[in-house]
């Protein structure tokens, strides 16, 4: 009987469903090196994977790539979760990939943590050794990769926060065999020669082999020694390196490390500004307050009537002088009315006033005669009378 | 040769300059001084800001191992 032929498609329908019966096959983890590896602009990712002797074609649906937390490249050492199975078309069996890690991660880790409790042990992670920024610094140096977005980001954000900051970059090697004896060297010249007042240590995104010149003892040991504050803007956010630890500031991104090295110059002049204001105002408060005392001291008596004090005391001193002449008036007065009576007392009791009623008074050598013994015949007498005297002889 | 200030301690005297003044307990001539102080800071400040240059440079590795300065 001659053998009825199938077609190709049905045999490899037959394979297909062979393959997808067996239990094993649909959940392998597998070890082996990226060659050939093409991320197709859907996003899926096809490459091989191979050792020594043998090789498989893998397949990993966008789908999957997402969590992803490396870009795969060729000659890369992997390990594949995800599942065999025939691609009927092209008469092909492939990894179907679900997951994929880096082989040899878990040695890194491990070299990691221990570097990272060394140091930590001999203080290099110590807040107290963290220099301070420079609020204001005039010269930036950049330590990262000459090309890229990183420098890129970090001269765009700069630059639109301040115009007129100077940015030296220090071209450096960010990954690769030997990067970290550049990248300590780099930070060495910066110091040694003062090209800078604040370093950014900058390099984008990547696996963590990408990102290990920053996880290695003489990156920390050069950062720790540093005089120039550093602000270490290594990987993504989620990356710690230990770089990270040791610099003086951390930044998330490149640019984050630029908004923290440079102030907004806007901000910085409105700030002037407003100090300016403020103490303007106060010095012009003050001198409002001072101008209201002035004033308040000019409305005062003193100054608008300055000689009401005089005036007063004058007045003062006249009703004294009043007084006085007052009192000396009143004195005169009275001695005027005592003198009148002793005048008019004395008046009758002289012998004037008895010649008036008709007597004289006689005398004899100026004196008065009040006997007739005083007297002798012939005698020249005198005999006064109120209107006059005559001489007369006693006969 | 222009005075070399530090930036962050103008800003910080000026600000203390700002408080003596608002306070108001000084006298007018130690007001006086505080305000000619603080015009001396802002004016520094500002010069400060004004005088920097944009520049971006790259520094490159002369064959002696110096360091050579190129625009970027």
């Amino acid at each position: 009987m001659k053998p009825e032929p199938i077609t190709v498609t049905s045999l490899n329908k037959y394979i297909k469903n062979k393959v997808a019966e067996d239990e094993y096959l649909k959940s392998v983890f597998v070890k082996g090196e990226i060659s050939n590896f093409k991320h197709h602009y859907t996003g899926h990712m096809y490459f091989t994977l191979k050792d020594e002797n043998s090789l498989i074609k893998c397949i990993m649906f966008k789908s999957s790539t997402a969590t992803l937390n490396f870009s795969p490249k060729d000659g890369m050492k992997i390990l594949v979760l995800g599942s065999v199975a025939v691609f009927e078309r092209d008469g092909i069996y492939q990894i179907y990939v679900k997951a994929m890690q880096e082989d040899g991660i878990g040695d890194l880790y491990k070299k990691y943590e221990e570097l990272k409790n060394k140091l930590e042990k001999e203080g290099y992670f110590d807040l107290n050794h963290k220099k301070k920024i420079e609020f204001m610094p005039r010269t930036i140096g950049v330590l990262t990769s000459q090309t890229g977005a990183v420098i890129r980001d970090i001269i765009n954000v700069s630059t639109r926060r301040n115009p007129n900051v100077h940015i030296r970059l220090f071209p450096i090697p960010v990954q690769g065999k030997g990067a970290e004896l550049e990248i300590a060297d780099s930070i060495r010249l910066m110091n040694e020669k003062q090209l800078a007042d604040v370093l950014i240590l900058a390099r984008g995104g990547g696996s963590i082999e990408d990102l290990w010149p920053f996880n290695e003892e003489v990156t920390a040991r050069a950062i720790y020694n540093s005089k120039i504050p550093i602000i270490s803007a290594v990987g993504h956010e989620t990356d710690f390196t230990i770089a990270d630890f040791v610099a003086d500031l951390r930044a998330p991104t490149p640019s984050a490390a630029a908004e923290l090295a440079v102030p907004d110059i806007n901000e910085v002049n409105t700030k002037i500004e407003t100090y300016k204001s403020r103490y303007k105002n106060a010095l012009k408060k003050k001198i409002e307050y001072m101008n209201l005392r002035y004033q308040k001291c000019m409305a005062s008596k003193a100054f608008t009537d300055p000689t009401s004090k005089i005036k007063e005391l004058y007045i003062q001193l006249d009703n004294q002088i009043k007084i006085l002449e007052n009192t000396i008036v009143n004195k005169i007065k009275d001695l005027k009315t005592n003198a009148l009576e002793v005048m008019s007392r004395l008046d009758t009791l002289s012998p004037l006033k008895t010649l008036t009623r008709g007597y004289a008074i006689a005398e004899k050598d100026k004196k008065t005669i009040k006997s007739i013994k005083d007297i002798k015949k012939d005698d020249i007498i005198d005999l006064k009378f109120i209107d006059g005297k005559i001489e007369t002889k006693v006969i | 040769m222009e005075e070399k200030i530090n930036f962050e301690d103008t800003m910080k005297q000026l600000e203390e300059v700002v408080q003596n003044l608002e306070n108001g307990e000084l006298n007018l001539d130690e007001s006086i001084k505080e305000f000619e102080k603080g015009m001396k800071l802002s004016k520094n400040a500002s010069k400060y800001l004004e005088d920097a240059e944009k520049k971006i440079t790259i520094l490159v590795k002369d064959k002696d191992g110096g360091l050579e300065e190129k625009e970027f």
